[in-house]
């Protein structure tokens, strides 16, 4: 578990987009252009949110979790995008329902089911309307680095666990 | 009551259901409910056509199956989570 990426060149602030798809673009493409992933995840990223959408509707600001295959990620990492203007993505789970979408948790995972805890310390942080909002409303990369890598206990994975 | 096997399953079978998975887990155990669970993939689900007793998904499914099908999103967003876990430990204590 000692090799996830998380710092500041993973979090976008103020993306500009009008559709789902250019948002998982964009931060896709930053991924591949960091080396993260391979040229196939953004298509295979787009797909996936077309067949299986990932909006999540949460007390407060709606995310969406786009995610994808192992084989195309080369490290795992976490990428964090705030939307400028919220974009409507499908909601997990149904096919036409969306939901105004203004923070992307993009997940890129090496391994099949062996993300547990950080996983589910995620899913808190979608029911923390709080700390939502302090993420859709922070200007600071380093201050977004910061309060996740708190609330997703980053140093305890940095650290060896598991 | 026979053990009951119940498939958890997400698009890619490596975040959502992982979540899912654990919460049912946990729940089973609480309630001293032997359950076998299986996490997959939703395209995976017609190989269980046979075995399963529920399904249990994040992922949207217009297919009819032979076993009662559990929509899970509530385990991720926390909101209504209650509802849907009485839905589950209902099934399996039938």
């Amino acid at each position: 578990m000692s090799d996830l990426i998380f710092d500041e060149s993973v979090i976008l602030l103020d993306v500009e987009a009008d559709t789902k798809e250019s948002v998982l673009e964009i931060v896709a493409k930053n991924l591949v252009d960091k080396g993260l992933v391979k040229e196939s995840f953004i298509p295979a990223i787009l797909k996936r949110e077309s067949e299986f959408a990932t909006g999540l509707p949460t007390a407060g600001v709606s995310v969406a979790i786009p995610h994808t295959d192992v084989e195309h990620v080369n490290q795992k990492t976490i990428s964090v995008a705030v939307l400028k203007q919220p974009v409507d993505f499908v909601i997990m789970g149904d096919d036409q329902e969306t939901t105004p979408v203004q923070i992307i948790f993009m997940l890129a995972m090496n391994e099949a089911h062996s993300q547990l805890t950080l996983l589910q310390k995620l899913m808190q942080i979608f029911q923390d309307e709080q700390t939502l909002t302090t993420i859709a409303n922070e200007t600071s990369k380093t201050n977004i680095k910061k309060l996740l890598e708190e609330k997703l206990d980053l140093a305890a994975y940095e650290g060896g666990e598991r | 009551m026979a053990k009951k096997t119940v498939l958890v399953a997400c698009g890619a079978g490596i975040a959502t259901s992982t979540i899912v998975n654990s919460a049912i887990e946990e729940m089973a155990k609480e309630h001293n409910i032997d359950v076998n669970l299986v996490q997959i993939k939703i395209a995976e689900v017609n190989s269980y056509l046979d075995t399963a007793d529920l399904l249990v998904t994040t992922a949207m499914t217009k297919t009819e199956y032979p076993f009662p099908v559990i929509n899970a999103r509530n385990f991720l967003t926390g909101i209504g989570i209650e509802d849907t876990k009485k839905q589950i430990l209902d099934e399996l204590k039938k």
